[in-house]
């Protein structure tokens, strides 16, 4: 198949470039290695929007930060992912921190962030009692939110898909070379040309680069893990809560996430394996003894999961967007923080650089930019509730009790594309809450294997060997089992 | 299996159970003795029974019908007798909500959504498996990890394995009985790893999973790593010290390809919380007089919500008093209060009920934090009695009659439970 652009890579940067590019008269097909978009960096964050205070304008992610920001409104509306204003708090405890807190204002109100006001005691102490009793200001920025940035590349993707775009899971791409007028690429599956390539590979950017002949920069992997506690402490804090940030990190947040549960995060730790995902005692204690002390009302027994997630940064620190020394192959490479919030701004950007390469963009008439929204039960009115079940009784029929979840939208989720019991997850929800699956998982494999006529042994977590049951060998003895 | 007759929602209902397992069917038939006339038990799954339904060992009923049964057979036995009383029984239906009014929203694939409305309520939904996450092992997050219960469900109700080379942490019952149910299926079960000192399971489990087939328990010791990327390929296992910290000189790793968690239950309090009935933190579950009443009137409640059981008897016969109560209730019987309120002192991690009263007859259940050989109960300077090994997996359970408490006119008395 012959392809005006490949995007190698279906994070949220990769899923928003695809959404953005759907606009065009192109062939366009992204490639993922993974079972679903979203699987890498994307689904590991800390899902928040940034408001756009805490980046240098100067730097291309300052920039991008902050005209990302206001983009999601509009994506929101037009996708239906999870997302919120929420507001944003970043604390002092000292004279020190309250003068880094005034220069972050300073900052923000330079670049033309919306809404910041320092707060005092007083009002810490109304609007978030739960904060430490030692923390004398803070800095409130309203326009930051909180997204499930999951849900935000399925969203994307679908959206892409609907507006004819290919997406070619579990393709990882094993080698690039230039060929006339463009590239070949391949695959374990077939063999791609296409004039362009967009290398979005994330935590594997420098090794795509590398296919290619078009390293143009360096980068190095680090590590976050990230903890989550039971929704009964929703409602402990109603901002996201920054400690004051310090020349490397934005620190360890506090963050009430859009579905109601409190998220504690991440840690920042250089590693060298982008498959290392571990988590560790060390990162747990850190985590925890950084939040207590913002919020003493969080306890260790309260974590009912725990993740990680590895970000790609620069050796300059900086977002890497550009066309390498190869013609037709262009890098976007080191998104760490805030490339959630930058990723639609970072897709027009791909696009103009695209303009600039000699690719000629025509608008399509029937690009459709909204898609049809999932149904959530649980977030219902009651009417609406008996009206759906009545007109489906599988709406009323609750497959996931913690977050109850119905048989419907798991079908729906298989519908929109879920092919393992992750890609249900984090459509649905389902499995996600305290009980961690433990009671739902069988329902969700069986109401996946009906649906795609598969046998239970052949039902997988997230792809690949991640197989969850398999047969057994011989009959069973006739002891007390 | 009997299978449920069709049931003919009502608005109203003398008294509604929620959970149709050992706890409710007991709870449902202690409302029925006491006179209430409508009676619905609501339960999420296909089938009424609960946890039981996949316990499929022997072991149940020895203190309530003195004879030996396996789960089902223990179930069957309550459902029959429900279904003799006419008590409907409404599966594959959610309680999704519950007000201060006890009005119910259920939800359902054959009824969609209802509200109905109890003039007493029974909360009888059992408890959830503590999952990786409560005690944070670190590692990688493959395909593999999974609760005892999720295996159990997985091998007797869906007749699959949930892998070929098992290691178990935790020795609470559920996995240990895991480890020998694996085992004939011809399973490899390296072994069950304790941080404690001492095993969470009943000494007969120990015995009849574990030694009788060469299963080693390793006191002492835990996982403290998972590896592999897509399926669990091994865990790191090591000692720990007396502080619970992990030797790391004797770490060792052992590769499988499941690690099975049997690490303890929790009380499922998410209807408790929504009634914001008072929760005990010692138990996990809502506060309850000796009549099984909440902190909220007309909300009873028993079984595991209150307290996790190592015994379905003990579940049976505290139901039926809850049941008895809510049906008193229901139908307007008063019922007397309580003058004592119960205190775990030194040794008890808790005590069931919370209080209760000088003048009637009461069964306790209480759980020990330490093991002792000999010991005494005390019960503030009002008496005392001799007991024999105290073990925290099981269950002390005391009868108190008014005659023990003849001196006692009420107030807080406080129980320890002390080496002799």
């Amino acid at each position: 198949m012959r392809y005006d652009v490949t995007i190698i890579g279906g994070g949220v940067v990769g899923c928003a470039i695809a959404r953005e590019l759907s606009r065009y008269r192109l062939n366009t097909v992204l490639l993922e290695k993974e079972s679903d978009v979203g699987f890498g960096t994307s689904k590991s964050n800390s899902g928040i929007i940034h408001a756009g205070h805490h980046s240098n304008p100067d730097t291309l992610k300052g920039k991008l930060e902050w005209e990302g920001n206001p983009l999601w409104d509009d994506l929101h509306r037009e996708l239906g992912f999870g997302f919120k204003r929420i507001g944003e708090l970043t604390v002092a405890f000292n004279e020190q921190e309250q003068a880094v807190l005034e220069k972050l204002h300073w900052q923000g109100e330079i670049k033309g962030v919306p809404g910041l006001v320092l707060w005092d005691r007083a009002r810490i102490r109304r609007e978030e009692p739960s904060l430490s009793r030692s923390i004398i200001s803070a800095l409130y920025a309203p326009t930051a939110g909180v997204i499930n940035p999951y849900e935000a590349c399925f969203g994307l993707a679908k959206c892409a898909r609907l507006n004819a775009l290919d997406m070619h899971l579990e393709s990882p791409v094993q080698s690039i070379r230039a060929v006339d007028d463009g590239w070949e690429i391949q695959t374990p599956r077939e063999t791609i040309t296409t004039r362009y390539v967009i290398n979005a590979a994330g935590l594997y950017a420098d090794q795509i680069a590398g296919m290619a002949g078009a390293k143009t920069f360096s980068m190095k992997l680090r590590k976050g893990e990230e903890y989550i506690l039971d929704k009964r402490l929703d409602g402990l804090v109603d901002h996201i809560i920054f400690p004051c940030p310090t020349p490397v990190s934005k620190g360890i947040l506090v963050i009430p996430t859009f579905d109601g549960t409190i998220m504690v995060g991440p840690t920042a730790h250089e590693v060298d394996d982008p498959e290392d995902l571990t988590t560790s005692a060390a990162g747990a204690e850190e985590v925890f003894l950084h939040v207590r002390r913002l919020v003493p009302g969080i306890s260790e027994r309260d974590c009912i999961a725990e993740f990680a997630g590895t970000r790609a940064v620069s050796t300059n620190g900086d977002f890497v967007i550009e066309p390498s020394s190869q013609k037709g192959f262009i890098n976007v490479a080191g998104i760490q923080s805030p490339g959630l919030t930058a990723a639609p701004a970072i897709a027009i950007r791909v696009v103009n650089i695209l303009r600039d390469e000699g690719l000629s963009l025509s608008l399509k008439d029937d690009f459709m930019a909204s898609i049809p929204k999932a149904v959530h039960m649980a977030g219902l009115p009651l009417d609406e509730q008996i009206r759906l079940s009545t007109e489906d009784h599988r709406y009323g029929h609750i497959i996931c009790r913690c977050e109850q979840i119905s048989e419907r939208e798991i079908l729906d989720a298989v519908e929109d594309g879920a092919r393992t019991l992750d890609g249900l997850k984090f459509r649905t929800r389902a499995g996600m809450g305290r009980c961690q699956g433990a009671f739902c998982t069988p329902r969700c494999m069986q109401l996946l294997a009906q649906a795609l006529d598969l046998p239970l042994e052949r039902i997988t977590k997230r792809g690949n060997g991640s197989w969850l049951v398999c047969q057994r060998e011989q009959e069973t003895q006739h002891v007390n089992g | 299996m009997l299978t449920a007759k069709p049931v003919h929602l009502r608005r109203e209902y003398d008294v509604v159970v929620v959970g149709a397992g050992p706890a409710g069917m007991a709870a449902a038939l202690g409302a029925q003795e006491s006179g209430a006339e409508h009676i619905l038990i609501i339960d999420r799954e296909k089938e009424a029974g609960g946890i039981l339904q996949q316990c499929i060992h022997m072991g149940f009923g020895l203190h309530h019908f003195g004879e030996e049964l396996t789960g089902p057979e223990y179930a069957q036995r309550f459902l029959r007798e429900v279904y003799d009383w006419g008590i409907d029984v409404l599966t594959d239906t959610f309680v999704a909500d519950i007000d201060g009014m006890r009005q119910l929203k259920l939800m359902s694939g054959t009824h969609g959504v209802h509200l109905i409305s109890a003039k007493a309520v029974v909360l009888a939904m059992g408890a959830r498996e503590r999952t990786r996450g409560a005690i944070r092992v670190p590692g990688t997050r493959p395909a593999g990890i999974l609760t005892a219960g999720l295996a159990q469900k997985f091998v007797n109700m869906m007749g699959y394995l949930p892998g070929k080379n098992v290691v178990i942490l935790g020795s609470g019952d559920i996995g240990l009985i895991m480890a020998r149910r694996l085992t004939l299926e011809g399973v490899k079960v390296h072994g069950v790893y304790e941080i404690m000192p001492h095993a969470n399971g009943l000494t007969r489990n120990i015995v009849q999973c574990l030694h009788d087939f060469n299963i080693p328990l390793h006191l002492s010791s835990t996982v403290i790593d998972i590896k592999g990327k897509d399926r669990v390929e091994a865990v790191t296992v090591a000692p720990v010290d007396e502080a619970l910290q992990p030797i790391m000189k004797k770490k060792q790793d052992i590769e499988c390809d499941t690690l099975m968690l049997s690490i303890g239950l929790i009380p499922e309090n998410e209807l408790s919380r929504q009634l914001k009935l008072r929760l005990d933190p010692l138990t996990g579950g809502p506060i309850v007089d000796s009549a099984m009443e909440t902190s909220m009137n007309g909300v009873f409640a028993c079984g595991n919500v209150v307290h996790i059981h190592d015994l379905v008897d003990f579940v049976t016969e505290e139901s039926f008093l809850a049941g008895r109560s809510a049906g008193e209730e229901a139908t307007g019987q008063r019922r007397p209060g309580d003058n004592v309120r119960l205190m775990p002192g030194e040794n008890v991690a808790y005590c069931v009920p919370q209080t209760i009263s000088t003048d009637r007859e009461h069964t306790l259940y209480l759980r020990v934090r330490k093991p002792l050989d000999k010991s005494t109960i005390r019960f503030g300077d009002v008496f005392e009695r001799k007991l024999r090994y105290v073990f925290p997996a099981e269950t002390v359970t005391v009868k108190v009659t008014p005659r023990l408490l003849q001196n006692f006119h009420g107030g807080a008395l406080r129980i320890d439970v002390t080496p002799r």
